[in-house]
């Protein structure tokens, strides 16, 4: 059976931990499938200018094309390369909820992220995405230190 | 940015106050504008608010009304029907997850809702109670409640027929739904009948969406720190304005539009608290508006007056058939057009049902208008035209004023807000302005720079003029687009009725589904 796997990057270099963890693990796994998703941290309740929502469209377009030529494609080929079967998710929302309906929604055993980049008063006030995943998540969270 | 601008104007308020014979030209540069304006602008306005032959009943008022009424019963009272369903959208409770990243329902609301709340629901609300009496409130709240019929019917279209270019930006509103739909149904005359709208829109953005703007900012601070010439207020707010459109100085109108719903819900909430202290008389408040609005308890006009402010002033706070939310709304990328027109319904509700009540309720528990007692009608004031005032206060100052009879502090905060809002809806009307300007002279660098000079220009011309003309010729011009904009949704209600229909029976069907966030 093959088993799949969440890797959440955030596009800093602690990302790169997590996904040499999940390197580590699938390798030991006879099938393991793994699913490199970057989320665009969104909310539909800020507000806006009418010309922002004009531009809105577009410029979630190209949001989507910089994720994914910056830290999804290297990430993937990468897996690749080293022999794994790896694909790809980039989508607008919530970290910690985002993450957590694709696993599900994908059928993943568990997610691998790193531990929160975030720092200072935000985090002390609304936790870090990594705090709410591991706090909500349907399937085991992996956190790499 | 408020307080370096509010330094500032104190200054120059205080350098021509010690100054007399500066002060007198200064106050000759007003009336001269002030002149010129109402002769230029009164044909215009005449013909908007023309009686019914032998009644004192404008035929403007009626138009809107009846509109809203007829889309009410077209659409089988969509507005109760669906309420709760427009609730569920703007939650997000329809949201696709895979869309994520586009503009929400809510955004589009929260959007339409700074241009629309602001001072109409301030100093609009006291102009028709002011004139009208208390009894104008129920015929604004029923106004309303029609209103959102009219703002469901043209968003869809909105949505339906907007332009979506190459690059993924949008373009919509009016203009487009009109010549678009009229095209679609083989009617004649669709492309004239877009062109005079967009006329009245350019209009209306300079009158409403601008001068009226600027009119009521001025009053509110020179309300504050002395009166100075309107002028003076009409460079300032003409140049950060102009930073913004043409500067394209985002980070100020995006700072205006983070701040403005904060300023609306602490206006809403220092209403609420005024209410909750005073709620022993929110009884006979409501006594006051029931009674008032169909004997006027005395206004000039009587029931008709009452009426009259009413309807008038609940169709410029919440723009209603005016066509002005459907540019707004335009820009929300969902499959379904008509999700955005229930959205849109919600907007009347908030803005006048909601909030223009409140203002309304203050003005009137705060005993700002004088009763006579032998009576218990309202008194007039010396001209007979409005009623008389503690202390001869109106517009936004008889607000100011109201809410100041129970937080005494509180006409700082009202003046800062209204200087937001009306700074939020220039920049919104700004927009809508534009883009019927470019859709009469076509997209590119120079004619959008000419409209934004025009716009600047405007935004002085309006401080400077004194509240009758502005206010007439704001009216005017808002519901000129009204007379173009309804006559074209007759025509073109029977599409949004065949998406009604549709969207009802997927809905009921399970086919449009809720996803579980």
């Amino acid at each position: 059976m093959t088993v799949k796997i969440v890797i959440g990057l955030d596009g800093t270099d602690t990302g790169e931990r997590a996904l040499a963890f999940a390197k580590g693990l699938a390798s030991k796994m006879e099938a393991c499938e793994l699913l490199v998703v970057y989320v665009i941290e969104w909310s539909p309740f800020t507000f806006q200018t009418v010309e922002e929502n004009e531009q809105r469209h577009k410029r979630r377009e190209e949001e989507i094309a910089l994720a994914k030529s910056r830290v999804l494609d290297p990430a993937i080929s990468e897996l690749q390369e080293a022999g794994f079967f790896a694909s790809g998710l980039v989508q607008h929302g919530d970290v910690a909820e985002t993450l957590n309906r694709l696993a599900v929604e994908n059928g993943a055993t568990q997610i691998i992220v790193a531990r929160a980049s975030s720092d200072g008063f935000t985090k002390r006030i609304f936790g870090s995405s990594t705090q709410n995943l591991v706090m909500h998540a349907d399937v085991p969270v992996t956190v790499v230190g | 940015m408020t307080n370096t601008y509010y330094s500032w104007l104190t200054g120059a308020g205080l350098a021509l106050a010690a100054s007399p014979i500066a002060a007198q030209e200064a106050a000759g540069i007003d009336e001269r504008v002030n002149e010129v304006f109402a002769n230029v602008t009164g044909p215009f306005v005449s013909l908007i608010f023309a009686p019914f032959p032998g009644t004192s009943f404008p035929w403007i008022v009626m138009w809107l009304v009846i509109a809203a009424t007829i889309f009410t019963f077209y659409f089988g009272f969509v507005q109760f029907r669906f309420f709760k369903h427009a609730v569920q959208l703007v939650k997000g409770d329809y949201s696709d997850p895979n869309d994520a990243g586009e503009v929400s329902h809510f955004q589009a609301l929260a959007t339409a809702l700074s241009g629309t709340v602001g001072l109409g629901n301030i100093a609009g609300v006291a102009v028709a109670v002011g004139i009208g009496g208390p009894g104008a409130t129920f015929w604004m709240i029923l106004a309303g409640l029609l209103g959102m019929a009219s703002k469901f019917t043209e968003c869809t279209l909105g949505v339906k027929y907007r332009n979506e270019y190459k690059d993924g930006t949008v373009s919509g509103g009016p203009m487009y739904y009109i010549s678009k739909g009229f095209d679609e149904l083989g009617l004649p005359g669709g492309k004239i009948l877009a062109v005079l709208f967009s006329v009245f829109c350019i209009l209306g953005a300079l009158g409403g969406g601008n001068m009226f703007q600027a009119n009521q900012a001025h009053a509110q601070i020179s309300g504050i720190v002395g009166d100075y010439p309107g002028w003076i207020t009409g460079i300032l707010f003409a140049g950060v304005v102009f930073a913004v459109i043409v500067g394209g100085i985002k980070s100020i109108a995006n700072v205006t539009e983070k701040v403005v719903p904060f300023m609306g819900i602490l206006y809403v909430g220092a209403a609420l608290i005024i209410l909750i202290v005073n709620f022993d008389m929110i009884g006979w408040a409501f006594g006051q508006i029931f009674a008032g609005a169909f004997t006027g308890l005395g206004v000039a006009g009587g029931m008709v007056g009452a009426l009259i402010q009413g309807f008038k002033r609940a169709a410029f706070s919440n723009e209603a058939g005016v066509g002005s939310a459907a540019i707004a709304h335009s820009a929300v990328k969902t499959k379904e057009p008509i999700t955005e027109g229930f959205v849109s319904l919600l907007e009347p509700l908030i803005d006048t049902v909601v909030i223009c009540t409140m203002t309304a309720l203050v003005i009137v528990i705060s005993q700002q208008l004088i009763i006579d007692e032998a009576t218990g009608n309202y008194m007039l004031n010396e001209a007979g035209s409005a009623i008389a005032t503690v202390d001869g206060n109106t517009g936004v100052s008889l607000t100011s004023a109201a809410f100041a009879s129970s937080i005494s502090w509180f006409p700082f905060v009202l003046a800062i807000a209204v200087v937001l809002f009306a700074f939020s809806t220039m920049i919104s009307w700004s927009y809508y302005g534009l883009k019927a300007w470019t859709y009469l002279f076509g997209e590119g660098k120079t004619t959008e720079l000419v409209f934004k000079i025009i716009f600047c220009v405007f935004v002085v011309i309006g401080a400077a003029a004194s509240l009758g003309p502005v206010i007439d010729f704001s009216d005017a011009a808002i519901f000129a687009m009204a007379v173009v904009n309804i006559f074209c949704l007759y025509f073109l209600m029977k599409v949004v009725r065949k998406e009604l229909a549709s969207y009802s029976s997927r809905l009921e069907s399970g086919e449009i589904r809720k996803f579980n966030h």
